[in-house]
């Protein structure tokens, strides 16, 4: 946007940019509700505390309301005076797909948050995550590389804070310092790149970058854009916890409030890899034998990673079920590469499949952390033993839990992760990239050894009763007294099981944006 | 047979594959007013009962209807677009080959449920377990009678979690090194190891060619893909059905699968499960990708026979005095050896050996499934199937103390070695008849080499089959051995329709064979004819 103002200030008959708010009220809706519950919070009192989560809630519903308007998605605004057709802000189906993802995984975790923020700053916890709702949902619409940073960060920092929010505990501080440490260190890398790429083409906008990127570059600067390219690249597989940038991932997830860490599982991937689009397929098109390649080495390393990491976590660790999904959630970041690194090798169009992908993952992902936070109420050391015997517990907990993990595994019933990951080994036999989809084909099968096990342990006898007993009936969970589950919290695993159901029916939900150009 | 309007039957087959996935779904609500029976437990066993036997007339009526006069052309098709994105189509339809398999799935699940609602296996609640039963049924069902690649996978892949479950909650631990659960993980990590791979033979498949529709492909007969892109497609399909054929080597899960899993467990393995490999062998590689099949066909067969002589060697091994045997083991092994017979069928590449394949693979559904009831009744009845523990020093005298019992081990062993005038016969035959005279461009005399080890083979399944009736069925009755309950009525329920069926396909084998040729003439010539 400033790359805009600056450009309308060229011409002295452009002062007074008209601007599409209607296009951009998602982003700006979320912000405006950042900054009234920051506000609020210094006038209610202590026991109307709650009212800030029901504000936040509504400030999210409305601006996923106002994606209905724009679903024909032909809007751009901030557009430069002398040429209408080079905007910063469109919100065309790619960002308006990738803002339902965003602000509804934003509103996922805010449900997940009522019942067990207790003990955290309320306002500001509910700011910061705003804030960074925000700024994730201006990111998949800006098409200028400024823009695109002032997002990045916009999402970002307040996800620092998010994660070092519990005050007093030490290992909260120490993740938090460690993503934040990390984070910046990528940042500035980018920013490097980002300059490299202004000072070899003269330009932020991407589609004039691509234009001039291809062949417009003076032959002395072309090692410059060269590596501005691939540092620009760095910055985006940091956020999307790509090999061998992954390695802030569990102990960020582990330290930070669930609800948090299903956020940065969800709603940070879905930054990092639509910036990651952005910046590929349409701001370095032509340097798609640079990127192509490293994509591709990257997601093959990053699937291997993740999924051996979460093969070797013990089921009697502290915070194990949350290791697992961190590092679970690297593995299926390396699926999601696989497609935009087809997309390096053949068309544009298959893109499209990491969208589907994406949106399969937030719902079913954040349904499991939904059925993490509410065993952790009662099971506070969140092991994976903890998980055992749920079914007899909690029977259609299980069952939605079983489900999800399913869903991730990708075997039937989970049917929709299932043909996610057909989508996506579609697109690398196509492009192929045979050895690529061999790899994930052998990844998938390690990770559906881990999920397995998680389901098989969620209807196993309880922990105490002798196995095969035969009666099915715990003898220890007379003591236990169940208590039922808060309502925002049921409210949240029925939403993503319904989500994941229905759309286990029809995947033609979302996987027709596997097969359409999203641009 | 009887005139039945196209819609109709349409609409069964629709019916018999998803009746049981919403009949599962019904399982795990609370029983309705009026259906709760004598008690929760025994209502839902009824509901499995009623919805298991549904789909069984469904299936009869289906065959009833089917037109008989023109068996290679696809019948009660539906076909409707599902996923738009990757062209994946609800494309349902059955012929001669699917027909004789979609019937004997229907009756071997009903025959399960009916001799579980008698006597349901120890293990937790009955509700799961029928639950589990119906999607094992609808999975296996909708393999049948899917044609389209991508709906044939997700079929496939539909009977996993079902099984392992079964396998892992409801099973026994006796004589499996690692107890149930190990042997239910192998069974999993196996087949599913072996499936995506599958996957991505097929995906090659249906990317290359342009359409995953299994008729389209198997009337282009492979002339729109490139050899090099059959062979890699043949050997990626091929590793994933050879594991849950099995083939040997890939064989190893099977046994522990087998004696661990519950007695209606072990029925639908064998007699549904294992047929799920075959019959991709027969509907998706050979039509579609025959110069890829044609290469492998010979190592194919060499497998097959390797896998016959072997399966026979470690059932005589196991049927040995001292080898403390385990008679679910010998029967999974035996398995392995007889379904070493229909790949070598199907590796001939000749209607004479496909149709002995299919022919083969139904015979070893009803033989094998009346076997694994029979056993699990005498390990009901003894407390064991340790071959050594049960024979003692002369024998288990199963003759002297349940008589009927005893008659029907001896039954299923001489028809499961292929005794001329039962089931098993027709199939051996007709497979060694195709290797004597395999598909051109296949080398006769390494085929002739392996017709002559599959007879050897034949030779071996017949002696240790003897020795097991000789040890269990025969010997010296101990005068104060307890009293043994003799085939109880549903016991006698559960077993008739097998008994006659394999004296049926036995002594009228043109009734199968007639369904089946003209079906395979046509995949085999493809668009051609």
């Amino acid at each position: 946007m400033t790359v805009a103002a600056a450009g309308s200030v060229a011409s002295a008959a452009g002062l007074v940019q008209s601007i599409d708010w209607l296009a951009i009220a998602p982003p700006t809706i979320t912000a405006v509700a950042a900054l009234v519950v920051l506000v609020a919070d210094l006038f209610v009192p202590e026991h109307h505390k709650p009212l800030l989560g029901a504000l936040t809630i509504t400030g999210l519903v409305a601006a996923l309301l106002t994606l209905l308007p724009l679903r024909d998605g032909d809007r751009t605004t901030f557009c430069l005076p002398a040429d209408p057709t080079v905007c910063s802000y469109t919100a065309d189906h790619f960002a308006l797909v990738i803002q339902l993802l965003v602000l509804g995984g934003a509103l996922l975790t805010a449900l997940l948050s009522l019942s067990g923020i207790r003990e955290l700053p309320v306002g500001e916890y509910w700011f910061l995550l705003l804030a960074s709702a925000a700024g994730a949902a201006l990111l998949p619409a800006s098409r200028d590389l400024a823009t695109l940073v002032v997002a990045l960060e916009v999402a970002s920092l307040p996800a620092f804070a998010l994660v070092g929010l519990r005050r007093g505990d030490r290992r909260s501080s120490e993740a938090a310092l460690k993503f934040f440490l990390s984070s910046v260190t990528a940042t500035a890398v980018m920013l490097l790149g980002v300059s490299f790429v202004y000072a070899a083409t003269g330009t932020l906008h991407l589609t004039q970058v691509a234009a001039r990127l291809d062949g417009g570059v003076p032959a002395q600067l072309v090692t410059l854009a060269t590596a501005g390219v691939a540092l620009t690249l760095v910055g985006f597989a940091f956020k999307a916890a790509a090999a061998p940038f992954h390695f802030w991932v569990p102990d960020t997830y582990v330290g930070a409030p669930l609800p948090i860490a299903a956020y940065l599982s969800v709603v940070g991937k879905a930054v990092g890899f639509s910036g990651l689009i952005l910046v590929t397929v349409i701001g370095f098109p032509s340097y798609a034998h640079v990127w192509g390649p490293v994509l591709a080495v990257l997601a093959a390393l990053t699937m291997t990673v993740g999924n051996t990491a979460a093969l070797r976590q013990s089921a009697t660790r502290a915070g194990g079920a949350v290791r697992l999904l961190a590092w679970s959630s690297v593995g299926q970041a390396g699926y999601l590469l696989v497609p935009i690194a087809a997309a390096g090798y053949a068309d544009t169009a298959r893109i499209g499949s990491t969208v589907a992908y994406a949106l399969m993952y937030a719902i079913v992902n954040l349904g499991a952390f939904a059925v993490v936070v509410l065993v952790t109420r009662t099971k506070p050391l969140n092991r994976l033993s903890d998980y055992r015997g749920l079914a007899s517990q909690r029977p259609a907990v299980a069952l939605a839990m079983g489900f999800f993990l399913l869903c991730l595994a990708g075997l039937p019933p989970g049917i929709i992760g299932l043909f996610a990951k057909v989508t996506v080994f579609s697109t690398a036999v196509d492009a192929g990239l045979g050895w690529l989809a061999v790899v994930m084909a052998v990844n998938v099968v390690i990770a559906l050894y881990y999920y397995l096990q998680w389901t098989a342990a969620l209807f196993r006898a309880p922990e105490g009763t002798p196995t095969g007993d035969g009666t099915g009936e715990p003898s220890g969970a007379g003591e236990l007294v169940i208590r039922p589950a808060p309502a925002a919290l049921t409210a949240a695993i029925a939403l993503t099981a319904v989500a994941a159901l229905a759309l286990s029916g029809a995947p033609q939900l979302v996987l027709r944006f596997a097969a359409t150009g999203l641009f | 047979m009887i005139d039945i309007s196209e819609s109709v039957m349409q609409f069964l087959l629709a019916l018999i594959v998803a009746g049981p996935l919403i009949g599962a779904v019904a399982a795990l609500l609370p029983a309705p007013p009026g259906l709760r029976g004598k008690s929760p437990d025994q209502a839902v066993l009824r509901h499995g009962v009623t919805v298991t036997g549904a789909i069984l007339i469904a299936a009869i009526v289906l065959a009833l209807g089917f037109d008989h006069a023109h068996p290679s052309r696809m019948q009660a098709t539906t076909d409707v677009s599902w996923i738009a994105a990757l062209d994946i189509r609800i494309h349902l339809g059955i012929d001669g080959i699917s027909l004789p398999l979609l019937v004997l799935t229907a009756l071997l699940t009903f025959l399960c449920a009916l001799y579980s609602y008698f006597k349901l296996p120890a293990g937790p609640s009955p509700k799961a377990f029928v639950a589990l039963l119906l999607v094992l049924e609808s999975g296996t069902l909708a393999t049948f009678a899917v044609l389209d690649l991508l709906l044939f996978f997700l079929a496939f892949e539909m009977v996993l979690i079902p099984m392992y479950f079964l396998i892992a909650r409801w099973g026994g631990s006796e004589g499996v090194t690692g107890g149930r659960q190990a042997a239910a993980w192998k069974f999993i990590l196996y087949t599913l190891l072996g499936s995506v791979v599958m996957l991505l033979g097929l995906l090659l498949i249906g990317l290359r060619a342009g359409t995953f529709d299994m008729v389209a492909l198997a009337t282009d007969n492979g002339r729109g893909l490139s050899t090099s892109v059959q062979v890699i497609a043949v050997l990626a399909i091929g590793i994933g059905l050879a594991v849950k054929t099995p083939m040997w080597p890939l064989h190893t899960w099977l046994p522990d699968a087998h004696t661990a899993a519950p007695t209606v467990g072990s029925v639908l393995l064998a007699g549904v499960l294992l047929k799920m490999g075959t019959y991709g062998f027969v509907r998706i590689v050979l039509p579609i990708a025959p110069d890829g099949l044609r290469i492998f066909a010979p190592y194919l067969a060499a497998f097959a026979v390797v896998g016959i002589v072997y399966g026979s060697l470690a059932c005589l091994a196991l049927a040995g005095q001292g080898a403390s045997g385990d008679l679910k083991r010998l029967i999974a092994y035996s398995s392995v050896g007889h379904m070493g017979f229909v790949l070598l069928g199907i590796a001939t590449m000749t209607p004479t050996g496909v149709n002995g394949a299919l022919f083969a693979n139904i015979a070893h559904g009803l033989i094998t499934g009346l076997l694994f009831f029979l056993v699990g009744a005498v390990k009901d009845r003894y407390g064991t199937a340790d071959l050594d523990t049960l024979a003692g020093a002369t024998g288990a005298a199963l003759y002297g103390r349940a008589p009927r019992l005893g008659g029907l081990l001896a039954f299923a062993a001489v028809a499961s070695l292929g005794l001329p005038g039962l089931a098993g016969f027709w199939g051996e035959m007709l497979t060694m008849f195709g290797a004597f005279d395999p598909a051109d461009g296949l080398s006769r005399p390494a085929f002739l080499t392996f017709m002559v080890i599959a007879g050897f083979g034949t030779l071996l399944t017949a002696a240790y089959l003897l020795i097991v009736v000789r040890r269990v069925c025969m010997g010296v009755k101990p005068p104060e051995a307890p009293h043994l309950a003799d085939v109880r009525t549903y016991e006698l329920a559960a077993w008739t329709p097998l008994v006659a069926l394999t004296v049926l396909a036995g002594l009228w084998p043109a009734a199968l064979l007639g369904l089946t040729d003209p079906a395979v003439q046509k995949l085999l010539a493809g668009g051609k004819s």
